[in-house]
C-alpha cells in the first residue's frame, strides 16, 4: 500500500458546512430537471452533507459525485467518478454523477484534451475518495465508541467486525462533514480494486436514450434570444460592407450587427484561434428565423491583408505565425508541398545517414499525403452567454474551460471571479471545441443586445470556419544494403505545421537516421484534431515500414519486432520518446489474438502499431473481397494504456477509434478553391456510415499495473496504416494519398 | 405566422409559427422537446429523425405546414419510463460515446424494426446508413438493434 500525502490536493478539498454544495446544484437545476427513475426519486435524500468538493452524501446513503472534466464522449463522466468511488468504498449503484462547473478553487485540470483526464486525475481523485472514506470511518468510530483502526468500509457501510455492528455512510455523513480533512491517506493496491477495472455503464445512458436536455445546444433560459453569425465564405476574405434591411424586415429578427470576436490588441493564448476576426451577428426569437434571416443579409467582401498572429503558450513562449494574404487552392498547396521538401531543416541526425544512402544498393523512397479534415462534431458549435458590465455567464460545450476563462475575462474587462462557465455534455469534441472563439462570439452578442443569447452555428458555418486538421506530406527514404535497411531518412511537413515527431520510432532503431521538417504558411486556420500529427504519421510510417519489410523479404510483424528489439537493447540516441518493450508488447498481443501466423483463405491482412499520448496500440485489419470490392471484415486492436478504468467503455473508444480511423482514411477530405472550402455539409463531405464500418472490432488490453495513460486518441492513428497495408494485400496497390478512395496519382 | 395544432407523443400541442418552419425547430425551440437533434439541416445525418404516423422522417426537412393531423412521435414519447426495448438495448450494449446522434439512431431503428422485426446484419447496416455517428459506435448500434429485435 502506498501512503499518500494529501497536501497538494488540499486546495481541492475545501470543506464547507452542511449543504453548501447544494448551492452549486441549485444554480443549474436544468441538468437534473428530468429523468430520475421512480426508484431514484424514492431514494433522494432529504439532506446532503458535503464531505469534500468532489462528493456529498445524503442521510439515506445516496452519494453525489461531481465529475470535474468536460465529457466529449471519452467516458470521463463515468470513469472519473469511478476513481473516487473506488477509494470511498461505496456501492456504485448508490452513486449519482453530476457535472461540475468550472471551479479552479475546488477542482483542477478541468479540460478534455491530449488524452490527459484520467492520467492527471489518477492520484488526486482516488485521494478525494480515500480522504472522504477516512472521515466517514472517523465519524463512525466516535458513534460506535471504538477505535477507528477496528473499522473498515465496504459497499457504503462502516463495519465493526468485532461486535458485528455497522453504520451506513448516510448515518455518519453529517458528523463526517464536520471533520478536518485528513493529512495523509492510504491508497489501495491495484489487486484490491473493486470498481476500477470493472465495466460500468455510462452514467448518462438513460438521459441520452430518452432525449433529455443534456447537451449545450439543448440549454435554454427564460427570455433568451437566438443568434447566428455570418463569416466570410473564403479564407483570405474579410467583410467590406453589408445591408441588413431585408433581414431586419423579417418578423422574428431583433438585431443585425458587425462585431469583433477578440478585442483590438487582445493578448491571445494557444487556443485563441478563430477563422475570422470580424463577423456579422443576426439575433432573433428562434433558431430557424435567425437561419433564414442570415441568408437575406447582403454582404460584400474584399481581400484581407496579411496578418501576423501572436499567441502565447500558457504565459510562456510566444508563437508567431504568418497568415498570408490571398485566396488559396488545394492544387497550389500540393505543388508548394513538393517544393517545400527541398527547404526542410534537419531536426535530428544519428550516425551518418548520407554516407549510407551513397553506399546503398537500393533506396526505397515513398511520399505520403493527407488532406485537411474538418472535425464535424455532430453537435454544431454553439454556446449560451449572458454578459453584462458586471458579470459574464456561459453554458455550453467547451473542452478547455480553464484556459478560455482568462480570454473571456480579458475580452469583457471583468475579473476572473466574475466569469462563470458551466460545461454541458459535449456532442463530439475531437479537438474542435478546444477553440472557444464561439464563446467570445456568444458573449459579445449578448452584451451588445443586453440579453442572454444562444449562439448556434449551422453545419455550413461550422464546416467552413474550422480549426482544421492541417494538410500534411511526408517522404520516407530507406537505404538498403545487402538486403538490410541501413538508414532511415524522413522529411515531414505540412500547412501550416509539421507532423514530425523526430524522436519517435523508428528513431532509436537505426544507427543512421535523419529527420527533417518543413512548413508552409497559410491563412486557413488549423488546430488539434484527434491525435494531432500522429493521425497522419502513423499511417505513413507504418505503410512505409510495411513496404520496407516486403522489400527485404521479412514478415511485417517480425520486422517491426526486430527493430523494437534493437531499440530496447541498445537504443540509438538518448531522446527517444517511447518504451520499446511496451511497443513490442502490443504487437505481440495483436499477433497472438489475430492468429497472424495462421493465414485465413480469402482474408487479406495488414498490421500497424503506433505510440502516442503515452499509450501503445497495434492493429491487424482483415479485408475480404466481395463482388470485386474490398470490405473491412474485422479489426483487431491490442492496447497498452496502463491500468484500464472502465474496460467496456475503453473498448467502445477503441471500436469507435477504429471506425473513425478507417472512415477518415478512406473517405474524408476538405479541399479549397479560391480560399473557399469546397465541401460545406455532409452531402459533399463524406463521413463513414454504418454500411461502410468494419463488421467487427475485437479489442484486447495488455494487463498492466502501470498508471493509466491516454485512451481517447491512441486508438485512432494506427488503424489507418493497417488498413492501407491490408488493402495492398487485397488489391495489389500501395496507397500513398488520403483519402484512399480518391486518386492515387 | 399561423396556428397549428399538432398531435405529438399522444398529446395535443398548439404553436404559432411561420408555415415553413421545419418540425425540428418547432420541437426544439417552441415545444422544448430537445431530444430531436440538429446535425446538418439537409437530411444527411439523421440526428433529427422522428416518426410521422410510424414512419421515420427527417424533421429538418419537414415543414410544420405539411404535418396536418399526422401522429408525431419523438424520442421523448417513445416510452413513458425510458424502457422501450430499443432504449433498453441501447443501455445494455452501452452504445453511446458522446451520445448526440443516438436519439436519431434510436428513432430510425425503432421504425425499421416495426417493418422488419427479424433483420439480418446487412439489413440493419443499410437501414441505419442514413444516420451518422461521428464517434463510430456503429458496431454497438448493430448489436443493440439485434438485441432489441429479440425483445420486441
Amino acid at each position: 500500500m502506498s501512503k499518500q500525502k494529501v497536501d497538494q490536493g488540499r486546495r481541492f478539498f475545501i470543506k464547507s458546512s452542511l449543504l453548501a454544495g447544494g448551492g452549486m446544484m441549485l444554480a443549474f437545476p436544468w441538468l437534473e430537471s428530468c429523468n430520475f427513475s421512480p426508484e431514484q426519486v424514492k431514494a433522494m435524500p432529504k439532506e446532503w452533507f458535503e464531505i469534500n468538493g468532489y462528493l456529498k452524501i445524503g442521510e439515506n446513503g445516496l452519494i453525489t459525485i461531481m465529475s470535474p472534466n468536460p465529457e466529449i464522449g471519452q467516458n470521463v463522466k463515468t470513469s472519473m467518478p469511478m476513481l473516487i468511488a473506488e477509494e470511498l468504498n461505496c456501492d456504485w449503484s448508490d452513486v449519482i454523477v453530476e457535472q461540475a462547473p468550472l471551479n479552479s478553487n475546488k477542482f483542477f485540470h478541468q479540460m478534455a484534451g491530449g488524452s490527459t483526464s484520467i492520467s492527471a486525475a489518477w492520484t488526486p481523485l482516488r485521494k478525494a475518495g480515500a480522504t472522504a472514506c477516512q472521515m466517514l470511518i472517523t465519524a463512525a468510530a466516535a458513534a460506535l465508541e471504538v477505535p477507528a483502526e477496528e473499522l473498515n468500509a465496504e459497499l457504503g457501510f462502516v463495519h465493526h467486525q468485532a461486535s458485528g455492528r455497522k453504520l451506513g455512510f448516510g448515518e455518519v455523513a453529517s458528523a463526517a462533514a464536520l471533520l478536518e480533512v485528513p493529512e495523509e491517506v492510504t491508497l489501495k493496491p491495484i489487486n484490491e480494486f473493486k470498481i476500477i477495472g470493472t465495466s460500468r455503464k455510462n452514467v448518462d445512458s438513460k438521459k441520452i436514450v430518452t432525449g433529455a436536455s443534456l447537451f449545450g445546444i439543448d440549454y435554454k433560459e427564460e427570455g433568451m434570444l437566438y443568434a447566428g453569425v455570418i463569416h466570410p465564405p473564403a479564407f483570405g476574405l474579410k467583410i467590406k460592407s453589408f445591408d441588413a434591411s431585408r433581414a431586419l424586415a423579417l418578423p422574428g429578427i431583433e438585431a443585425v450587427f458587425q462585431f469583433e470576436n477578440y478585442r483590438e490588441g487582445q493578448a491571445k493564448g494557444a487556443f485563441d484561434i478563430s477563422a475570422h476576426q470580424t463577423q456579422i451577428a443576426v439575433v432573433g426569437r428562434s433558431t430557424w428565423e435567425v437561419f433564414q434571416a442570415k441568408k437575406l443579409v447582403e454582404v460584400t467582401y474584399e481581400e484581407a491583408e496579411e496578418v501576423i498572429n501572436k499567441m502565447s503558450f500558457f504565459g510562456g513562449r510566444t508563437l508567431e505565425t504568418r497568415w498570408p494574404a490571398g485566396l488559396e487552392n488545394t492544387a497550389d498547396h500540393k505543388k508548394a508541398m513538393n517544393q517545400a521538401e527541398a527547404k526542410a531543416k534537419v531536426v535530428r541526425q544519428d550516425g551518418n545517414p548520407d554516407a549510407q544512402f551513397n553506399a546503398a544498393d537500393q533506396v526505397l523512397e515513398r511520399t505520403y499525403y493527407a488532406p485537411y479534415l474538418a472535425h464535424n462534431t455532430l453537435e454544431p458549435l454553439n454556446f449560451f452567454a449572458e454578459v453584462t458590465d458586471e458579470s459574464a455567464r456561459f453554458v455550453g460545450p467547451i473542452q478547455l474551460p480553464e484556459i478560455l476563462e482568462p480570454a473571456l475575462a480579458d475580452r469583457f474587462g471583468l475579473p476572473l471571479d466574475k466569469v462563470e462557465i458551466m460545461m454541458t455534455r459535449i456532442g463530439g469534441g475531437f479537438g474542435r471545441k478546444l477553440y472557444g472563439h464561439f464563446m467570445l462570439e456568444a458573449g459579445v452578442i449578448s452584451k451588445t443586445v443586453g440579453k442572454p443569447v444562444k449562439l448556434v452555428y449551422t453545419r455550413e458555418d461550422d464546416m467552413t470556419a474550422g480549426a482544421y486538421r492541417p494538410s500534411y506530406q511526408v517522404t520516407y527514404r530507406a537505404a538498403i544494403k545487402s538486403n538490410k535497411a541501413t538508414a532511415i531518412h524522413v522529411i515531414a511537413g505540412g500547412i501550416p505545421e509539421s507532423p514530425l515527431a523526430a524522436d519517435r520510432f523508428p528513431a532509436g532503431a537505426f544507427d543512421h537516421y535523419k529527420a527533417e521538417s518543413w512548413t508552409i504558411d497559410s491563412n486557413i486556420t488549423t488546430g488539434a484534431f484527434r491525435a494531432p500529427r500522429s493521425n497522419f504519421m502513423a499511417s505513413a510510417e507504418q505503410s512505409f515500414l510495411d513496404e520496407l519489410a516486403e522489400q527485404i523479404g521479412k514478415d511485417p510483424i517480425a520486422y517491426r519486432l526486430e527493430l523494437l528489439e534493437r531499440a530496447a537493447s541498445s537504443p540509438v540516441g538518448a531522446r527517444n520518446d517511447y518504451d520499446a518493450e511496451r511497443y513490442a508488447g502490443v504487437l505481440k498481443l495483436v499477433k497472438e489474438k489475430s492468429g497472424w501466423d495462421t493465414p485465413k483463405p480469402g482474408v487479406h491482412r495488414g498490421v500497424a502499431a503506433y505510440f502516442c499520448h503515452r499509450s501503445y496500440v497495434a492493429n491487424v485489419v482483415d479485408v475480404v473481397m466481395e463482388n470485386g470490392r474490398p470490405v473491412v471484415d474485422k479489426v483487431y486492436a491490442a492496447i497498452d494504456c496502463g491500468v484500464v478504468i472502465n474496460p467496456d467503455a475503453a473498448a467502445n473508444l477503441a471500436e469507435g477509434g477504429s471506425v473513425d480511423g478507417i472512415g477518415h482514411a478512406l473517405y474524408s477530405q476538405l479541399t479549397f478553391s479560391q480560399g473557399k472550402p469546397d465541401q460545406d455539409n455532409f452531402d459533399a463531405y463524406r463521413l463513414i456510415r454504418h454500411n461502410e464500418a468494419p463488421r467487427d472490432v475485437e479489442v484486447h488490453f495488455v494487463p498492466s499495473d502501470i498508471d493509466p495513460t491516454g485512451m481517447g486518441e491512441p486508438p485512432f492513428p494506427p488503424v489507418m496504416g493497417a488498413l492501407a497495408n491490408a488493402l495492398y494485400k487485397a488489391e495489389g496497390r500501395r496507397l500513398y494519398k488520403q483519402p484512399f478512395t480518391g486518386p492515387q496519382v | 405566422m399561423a396556428q397549428y395544432t399538432l398531435h405529438i407523443n399522444g398529446a395535443t400541442r398548439t404553436v404559432d409559427v411561420d408555415p415553413a418552419t421545419p418540425m425540428l425547430w418547432v420541437l426544439r425551440d417552441h415545444l422544448n422537446l430537445v431530444g430531436t437533434k440538429f446535425g446538418c439541416g439537409i437530411a444527411q445525418c439523421g440526428a433529427c429523425t422522428i416518426h410521422i404516423n410510424g414512419v421515420a422522417v427527417r424533421s429538418c426537412q419537414l415543414p410544420i405546414s405539411a404535418v396536418g393531423s399526422s401522429k408525431v412521435l419523438t424520442i421523448e414519447g417513445l416510452s413513458e419510463h425510458g424502457d422501450h426495448p430499443v432504449q433498453l438495448a441501447w443501455i445494455k450494449q452501452d452504445v453511446p460515446q458522446c451520445g448526440y446522434c443516438q436519439s436519431g439512431q434510436i428513432m430510425t431503428a425503432t421504425a425499421f424494426l416495426q417493418q422488419n422485426p427479424n433483420p439480418t446484419d446487412q439489413e440493419i447496416e443499410s437501414a441505419m446508413a442514413g444516420n451518422i455517428c461521428r464517434c463510430g459506435t456503429y458496431l454497438r448500434i448493430k448489436k443493440a438493434v439485434k438485441d432489441a429485435a429479440e425483445n420486441l
